[in-house]
């Protein structure tokens, strides 16, 4: 294990498992047997086969040449885009689903913001034949009408969420509500670093295989198992949890996480975390988010729904306070742009969340002869609609 | 004050009713009044709930009028200032609720001293975990004369259920069902069971039932099985949409308690 957490499921100060007794015991079953589970050959032995043959694993680690040269450096892109249904999403809903499946349990809830993690879990179930239910805000399922949409065509129920502010924080409120008034069969598959413990450290685990592969396609390209640099985009944290993982005790390598600005930090519109935010209980854990004098959470602002979240997960607000990761923000206009960017020089479309990665290259002075890799988390299919009503004739770089 | 006075509402007389009501529902400054008229109806301890952005152990009821209740314009500083006009007229324990985000946002010892300032008695955070509060708040919480009750519900094991009654001051919270509050309108048979399995276990603290407590039927079995019933959704419903909340509060109360 490279994430340091204790018994209680605490990186330093962060994390926990600040639940209501309600919800004690389904939480309580699921910390006590996740990692004898996940540690099974048999368990092992099915997570990779779909890994590979499913979702079509390992995802290639490739050399952008062109990009490289206008930075004057070596980037690598992790190709999370190339998985089935198009994020790395999917890595963590098949290693749950297999746990929930080994656990006894029939039935799968989950949350989703933008729908990405809600068609990985809709896909899972499809595959395993399971009952699953997706809960999404009123403002998000309008939003988002492809990607639900897709979780219908997959057999998924998808439950408007009215409460609050009606967006991803109050679909968990309510995926948590439907847990405590459904113990027993329910398994809950959150999609994220984020909620009580062991959910941060779990997803993490399913995550890591980025890493892994990054290991080993590194020293067949490079000669060497490590980068310089990892730039990831940040909301939760899943993919930076899972391209950090096997690296975080490797000093040599510099782990920058970008963070959405949305309008600009100071606009009152934006969901930089880790700048605005303070330390807090988010979903049961206790983590940095964006809050009131009071303690209300406040509900943040990002052109890319993924990154819309108010809070990180703990191990990153932890790897944050202990300076072993560097944040960075990018704002709307900067992501969009590197968007088009990484499209006009590759041929590929990135998700808005990744575009935001790929913006930090225009903030980090490089040398020549350092390896970055920017963890291209998801594919911009469904993000076509916003990168088509920007004002391209600004941005489009030479 | 604090603890005693909880204490002393015990077994002096038959049925003890507690009522929730949320501050700023249905209105910014109603819960003075509303509080007064709960104890002159003849309600023996009130919660005062505090209405959180995101409230975990909710059901629609308490969440919407929380919502409505932010929308109004609820702080924490309006709270208190509320709670210190209730303590001014009204002799009965109040009891905080709330999630523990606001106390660490504000500052524990903060809070809880302004608690004590005001007027409130106790407390109840269902989000606050026993084992770490043990851990780390303990020390702090004991320095102030403030009861803490912790939740029990169908779910809790036998032995975890006496050490939350070892920890817990004032009363343990029993919760009726594994649900999120007011989704229920009858005890079952299996909810007898469990209610007389904890009677048995003779905690050191009073049980008051809560959760899914909606008519005065309820009510007395929840007294039956236990010291004493809450009340939240069934009777935050009774406010909205309505003309007059007093007479509304004043007639609920009445039927619970047949006067």
């Amino acid at each position: 294990m490279n994430y340091e957490i204790d018994k209680h499921g605490f990186y330093g100060s962060y994390g926990g498992a600040f639940v209501p007794e309600l919800l004690f015991a389904n939480i309580n079953e699921l910390a006590q047997n996740y990692i004898n589970i996940i540690e099974k050959e048999d368990f092992q032995n099915e997570y990779k086969s779909l890994l590979k043959d499913y979702v079509g694993r390992p995802s290639p680690l490739y050399f952008a040449k062109r990009l490289s040269a206008r930075y004057n450096t070596n980037i690598f892109l992790k190709r999370e885009d190339l998985n089935h249904t198009g994020a790395h999403k999917i890595n963590n809903t098949i290693g749950q689903i297999l746990l929930a499946k080994r656990m006894g349990k029939t039935r799968i809830i989950a949350e989703t913001g933008a729908g990405q993690h809600g068609v990985a879990t809709a896909t899972v179930c499809a595959l395993m034949d399971m009952e699953c239910i997706v809960y999404m805000g009123e403002k998000d399922v309008k939003r988002q009408a492809p990607n639900v949409a897709r979780m219908k065509m997959l057999g998924a129920e998808v439950r408007p969420v009215s409460s609050g502010s009606k967006t991803l924080k109050d679909a968990t409120n309510e995926a948590i509500r439907d847990w405590i008034n459904n113990p027993g069969n329910t398994f809950y598959i959150i999609g994220s670093v984020v909620g009580p413990h062991p959910y941060p450290d779990m997803v993490a685990i399913f995550q890591s295989v980025i890493s892994e592969e990054m290991k080993l396609q590194l020293t067949e390209q490079t000669g060497r198992d490590y980068p310089d640099k990892i730039i990831t985009c940040i909301g939760g944290g899943s993919n930076a949890a899972g391209a950090y993982y096997h690296y975080i005790n490797n000093k040599k390598v510099e782990l920058i996480s970008v963070e959405a600005g949305g309008k600009g930090i100071n606009t009152g519109m934006s969901a930089a975390t880790s700048v605005l935010g303070s330390d807090g209980i988010i979903h049961g854990s206790m983590t940095k988010l964006m809050q009131t004098a009071d303690g209300q959470i406040i509900e943040p602002y990002s052109i890319s729904a993924g990154l819309d979240y108010p809070g990180i997960g703990p191990l990153h607000a932890h790897l944050i306070e202990t300076g072993r990761t560097k944040v960075l923000t990018a704002t709307d206009d900067q992501a969009v742009k590197a968007g088009f960017l990484l499209t006009k020089t590759e041929g590929i479309i990135p998700a808005l969340e990744s575009a935001h990665a790929l913006a930090a290259l225009e903030m980090i002075e490089f040398s020549l002869d350092e390896i970055v890799v920017v963890n291209l988390s998801g594919r911009g299919d469904k993000d076509m609609e916003t990168y088509l009503q920007w004002n391209t004739t600004d941005i489009i770089p030479d | 004050m604090g603890k005693i006075k909880i204490n002393n509402i015990f077994g002096r007389k038959e049925n003890i009713l507690s009522i929730y009501l949320t501050a700023g529902y249905p209105v910014i400054n109603s819960m003075p009044d509303l509080a007064i008229a709960l104890a002159q109806a003849g309600v023996n301890f009130l919660e005062l709930g505090m209405p959180f952005s995101d409230p975990l152990a909710d059901g629609q009821t308490i969440q919407y009028s929380s919502n409505v209740a932010l929308k109004n314009g609820i702080t924490l500083e309006k709270y208190f200032d509320q709670v210190a006009r209730i303590r001014d007229k009204i002799d009965i324990p109040l009891i905080f609720m709330g999630y523990f985000n606001q106390l660490l946002k504000f500052g524990i010892e903060k809070f809880l001293s302004n608690c004590v300032e005001t007027g409130i008695d106790g407390m109840i955070i269902p989000d606050l975990p026993p084992e770490h509060f043990e851990k780390k708040y303990k020390e702090i919480f004991d320095k102030y004369d403030l009861s803490l009750s912790f939740l029990v519900t169908p779910t809790t094991t036998e032995s975890r259920i006496k050490y939350i009654d070892k920890l817990s001051s004032g009363f343990v919270y029993l919760v009726s069902t594994s649900s999120t509050t007011g989704k229920i309108d009858k005890f079952t048979n299996e909810q007898a069971e469990y209610f007389k399995k904890i009677k048995n276990l003779n905690l050191n603290n009073p049980v008051i039932i809560g959760f899914g407590i909606s008519s005065r039927d309820k009510f007395l079995l929840a007294n039956k099985y236990a010291d004493g019933a809450i009340i939240g959704s069934a009777y935050i419903k009774t406010l909205k949409n309505s003309a007059n909340y007093i007479l509304e509060t004043k007639n609920f109360v009445n039927k619970i308690l047949k006067k």
